[in-house]
């Protein structure tokens, strides 16, 4: 299918003003698609109402509008600039509802305008909660027993049947907003409460809580064709429970098997298909740790915060992409950008462990109640990539810019064990410290696993990563030999943590190293693992044999 | 202990040791799955390579005895940046290197996989050593005296001494036939992933698989509804014997190649194979089905292809393109019930998405009925 001749003018509706429980992944979606329609010769028309984004620049697209994101607004430019279609899947939740709203006034009916990429039946079947589970029942995808309620006495009849913990989640809010987990009766009148007000349509649904479960995330693409591939998937370190949003995300899955990872692969596939989208999709998935037991728990039907992720987890330019099949063309007629000599039909091998930490703004807000739960609080993220998990780890903490270089945050020796065995339980921002606290004092990681859930295989790389400052602590500059350096550098050490760690000065310790010849090499992200030569400068550093600059 | 890797061309990589101590000699290769090494150490394709994973972390889940594609590890020597010695999941019944170690698997780990894979890409596979016990000398040395892969007939070494049922996810060698199975299909075996009998076995198939020795009569005498020649290891041009049997069972009942089988179908169809630069191995090669219009996401693990230019019967059509490099993979017969593919639909590891091939062979037999 070449590219549809008919489409000769798009209108994006962008995110408006970035709110808590975004990354401003929006902008830089929008940004990369109006580029991609652009080389494919449309005219783009830009809506969006926040001055502070790429998008808006006047290069960015043929037309910009910076008005409030209403219908009325949104009608009066229609008419304006009369566009063939209409992308509402790049300004996230706030274009999609814009772009139902529009659909439903019968705005986009009466100017003849297309609504691209995603079909309003497929947003409404993954946004209405009813609409969502009967669907994944059509495809024969399991979903959590659940109930669609309006009020707090149904919500609490349904309790009756099934029991706690149940899961609240409002319809149409982003980030979760209202949503909590409840453990009684009373707990639950209060969180249905609140979600129903939250919720655009007076709705919210509750629903048995996989809670501990591990959370596993798929981006998959679709073309007209009914091309579908997997960009990337992902594992949230703190398992089901906590929003994506406030998860620490490690790309690609680390404890699933072949099996698992296929299984999931192809629900993912199934989803994407049954839903009828052409671009982008992200499908999240509860996986039992303990059978091959899985629920399918949300499908965003547009691009995300996750394939903002996914995109520079692996190279594979989401947006773009999804723009570009939007106007019909086919994932074999788009050329990867990273080769060159490849297709963007084809799913990318890493060869790199990749890890998302979300940057919470408690620090600026002292009273915020500092658990993290099912309604993001992250304000931000950050990305980092290495050779080892420790290492990725360590870069993406360094990262976080809040004045820790490791595992080791102020205060935390000062708590009590109480304390700890409360802070494993109930997480807030600063439990990966907690945990790193934990093994400093002997603790097992049978035990953390157990008040945390966490995989054992995270907590058994954080309780090495504690190890190694053991061995480093106090270390004289002659007991610094080159293997332990090296080792200490391969894990993610930087000088300044080797410093706070031996009392050592930093810039001898770095003289040291580069007497023994141990600097960092760059590799290069280039969504194939080496098969094929990259042109893309994107490169990360790490500690190994060959440099590729 | 210190592990070192040598390839032919003088090239020696530091590591440590992983597995078993001692040497290995072999061909070496990159495969670039994220999943299922334990599949990948027990495909008999791998017979005769020294196999390097690009994905650094491995051996996270473990191993188990259920994800194996045949009797143990069939690799020749194992290469991986990092191995996990803590695995973490509930099938999970002990680590990489004790599975190494037990099933004499000399390995190394700690290697620049990533410098290794762009050696291979750029220059092509190449015969390399690992060892324990020599200095880079004296292995690039063995090295250079060990017997090319490509002239190894690996093929005898992995087909099963005797004819099996497939029966209760194992091999049954008693050989008890069970008469009411709708579709009665016989495996040639040159080299099977188990995946393949279960796949088969889950669409109603009775497998029996057979020694890569078997004449053409022999497996027309268990009168199947339909033949699969099996994936495997090494050059096909080696075959000739077996591409002989082959050509006997042409039109006589449907054939389904898979891999190797498809390679070994291309010579019997009249054409040749030839060696790629370094091979198509990972769960992420896009191939184009002309029947259906669509790109499907593989599993590959092979060495030679089978060139277009040489298929001169206006019958052999190429129906699978790779749409990376564009090479053939795979056949089907215009008047034959004959189908190909080079890559591998039953998965394990890797995507699912080709299952439907399966179906078509199914549908293949039913219609030759």
């Amino acid at each position: 299918m070449p590219k549809r001749r008919d489409i000769k003018k798009v209108m994006v509706i962008g995110s408006g003003p970035i709110v808590i429980g975004q990354a401003a992944e929006f902008d830089y979606a929008g940004t990369q698609a109006c580029r991609a329609l652009r080389e494919e010769g449309c005219q783009v028309v830009l809506v969006n109402s926040n001055p502070a984004t790429i998008m808006t620049d006047t290069e960015m697209a043929d037309r910009v509008y910076i008005e409030p994101l209403t219908v009325e607004f949104c009608e009066k430019i229609i008419a304006q600039e009369k566009p063939d279609g209409l992308l509402p899947t790049l300004g996230g939740q706030t274009g999609l509802n814009l772009a139902t709203q529009l659909a439903k006034a019968g705005v986009l009916k009466a100017h003849g305008v297309e609504l691209l990429g995603t079909p309003l039946e497929a947003i409404r079947k993954a946004e209405d909660r009813e609409a969502f589970k009967q669907t994944m029942q059509e495809l024969g995808e399991p979903v959590p027993e659940s109930v669609i309620v309006t009020t707090v006495p149904e919500a609490q009849a349904f309790a009756r049947q099934i029991g706690f913990p149940l899961i609240v989640r409002p319809a149409y809010t982003l980030g979760g907003t209202g949503g909590g987990i409840a453990r009684d009766m009373t707990e639950l009148a209060d969180i249905c409460a609140r979600g129903l007000h939250m919720s655009m349509i007076h709705q919210v649904l509750v629903e048995r809580c996989v809670i501990g479960w591990k959370e596993i995330e798929y981006e998959v693409m679709r073309d007209g064709a009914d091309n579908c591939i997997t960009v990337c998937n992902m594992e949230n370190l703190d398992p089901m429970g906590i929003h994506t949003g406030d998860s620490i995300v490690v790309a690609p899955s680390q404890t699933l098997s072949d099996k698992e990872y296929q299984m999931l692969r192809t629900a993912s596939l199934n989803i994407i298909r049954g839903l009828g989208i052409e671009g982008g999709c992200n499908v999240q998935l509860a996986l039992d740790p303990h059978s091959a037991q899985y629920y399918v728990i949300e499908v965003n039907p547009r691009v995300s915060r996750s394939s903002a992720l996914a995109s520079k987890a692996t190279g594979y330019p989401i947006a773009r992409v999804a723009a570009k099949i939007a106007i019909g063309l086919r994932l074999d007629e788009i050329p990867n950008a990273v080769t060159r000599k490849t297709l963007a039909c084809f799913e990318p091998a890493l060869d790199y462990c990749v890890l998302k930490i979300p940057r919470w703004p408690f620090d600026k807000f002292h009273y915020s109640d500092r658990r993290v739960g099912t309604q993001m609080k992250a304000t931000g993220e950050v990305m980092a990539i290495d050779r080892s998990f420790e290492g990725a780890l360590m870069k993406a903490l360094r990262s976080l810019e809040i004045g820790v270089y490791g595992l080791r945050l102020r205060g935390m020796e000062l708590l009590s064990e109480m304390e700890i065995e409360e802070k494993l339980r109930t997480p807030t921002d600063e439990r990966i410290f907690v945990i790193a606290e934990a093994f400093r004092r002997g603790w097992q990681v049978e035990e953390v696993h157990q008040l945390s859930k966490i995989d054992r295989w995270f907590l058994c790389k954080i309780e090495r990563l504690v190890a190694m400052e053991t061995r480093l602590r106090g270390r004289t500059m002659d007991e610094l030999t080159p293997e332990l350096l090296l080792e200490a550098k391969k894990m993610g050490f930087n000088d300044h943590h080797l410093s706070e760690l031996t009392g050592l000065k930093e810039m001898d310790i770095r003289a040291r190293r580069k007497q023994f010849g141990i600097e960092p090499v760059y590799k290069i992200v280039d969504t194939c693992a080496a098969e094929f030569e990259a042109v893309t400068p994107y490169y990360y550093s790490t500690y190994e044999v060959e440099d590729e600059r | 202990m210190k592990a070192i890797l040598v390839l032919a061309d003088g090239t020696t990589y530091e590591g440590t040791s992983l597995g078993a101590t001692g040497r290995a000699i072999g061909e070496v290769v990159f495969n670039t799955s994220m999943t299922g090494y334990q599949e990948i150490l027990t495909d008999p394709s791998y017979k005769g390579q020294i196999v390097a994973l690009t994905y650094p972390l491995i051996g996270n889940y473990g191993v188990n005895d259920e994800d194996v594609e045949s009797i143990g590890p069939q690799v020749a020597g194992f290469v991986v940046k990092e191995m996990c010695d803590a695995p973490s999941h509930y099938r999970s019944q002990g680590d990489g290197d004790e599975f190494l170690k037990k099933h004499h698997i000399v390995g190394i780990k700690g290697v620049d996989v990533r410098a290794l894979t762009r050696k291979l890409r750029n220059y092509g596979v190449l015969m390399g050593g690992i060892s324990t016990e020599d200095t880079p000398d004296e292995l690039l040395q063995r090295v250079r005296e060990a017997t090319d892969y490509g002239s190894i007939d690996f093929v005898s070494q992995v087909t099963t001494p005797r004819p099996y049922v497939w029966r209760h996810n194992r091999p049954d060698y008693q050989l008890t036939l069970n008469m009411d199975a709708a579709l009665r299909v016989v495996v040639l075996d040159c080299g099977v992933k188990y995946n393949i009998h279960r796949s088969l076995t889950a669409r109603g198939c009775e497998v029996i698989c057979v020694p890569c020795t078997t004449s053409a009569e022999d497996i027309l005498a268990f009168n199947p509804h339909g033949i699969v020649l099996s994936p495997g290891p090494g050059d096909p041009a080696l075959l000739g014997s077996i591409i002989a049997e082959v050509k006997q069972l042409l039109g006589r009942k449907p054939i389904f190649g898979i891999c190797l089988g498809h390679q070994l179908l291309g010579w019997a169809l009249g054409g040749k194979t030839f060696k790629l630069k370094f091979g198509h191995r990972g769960a992420n090669h896009p191939v184009k089905d002309f029947t259906t219009g669509r790109v499907y996401i593989t599993s590959q693990n092979h060495g030679y292809a089978v060139d277009p230019d040489s298929l001169k019967d206006p019958r052999v059509v190429v129906s699978h393109i790779n749409l990376n490099d564009n090479t053939v993979e795979g056949l089907h017969h215009t008047e034959l019930p004959i189908m190909s593919v080079q890559y591998h639909p039953e998965a394990s590891p890797g995507p699912r998405d080709n299952g439907y091939l399966f179906d078509r062979f199914i549908e293949m037999m039913k219609e030759a009925k």
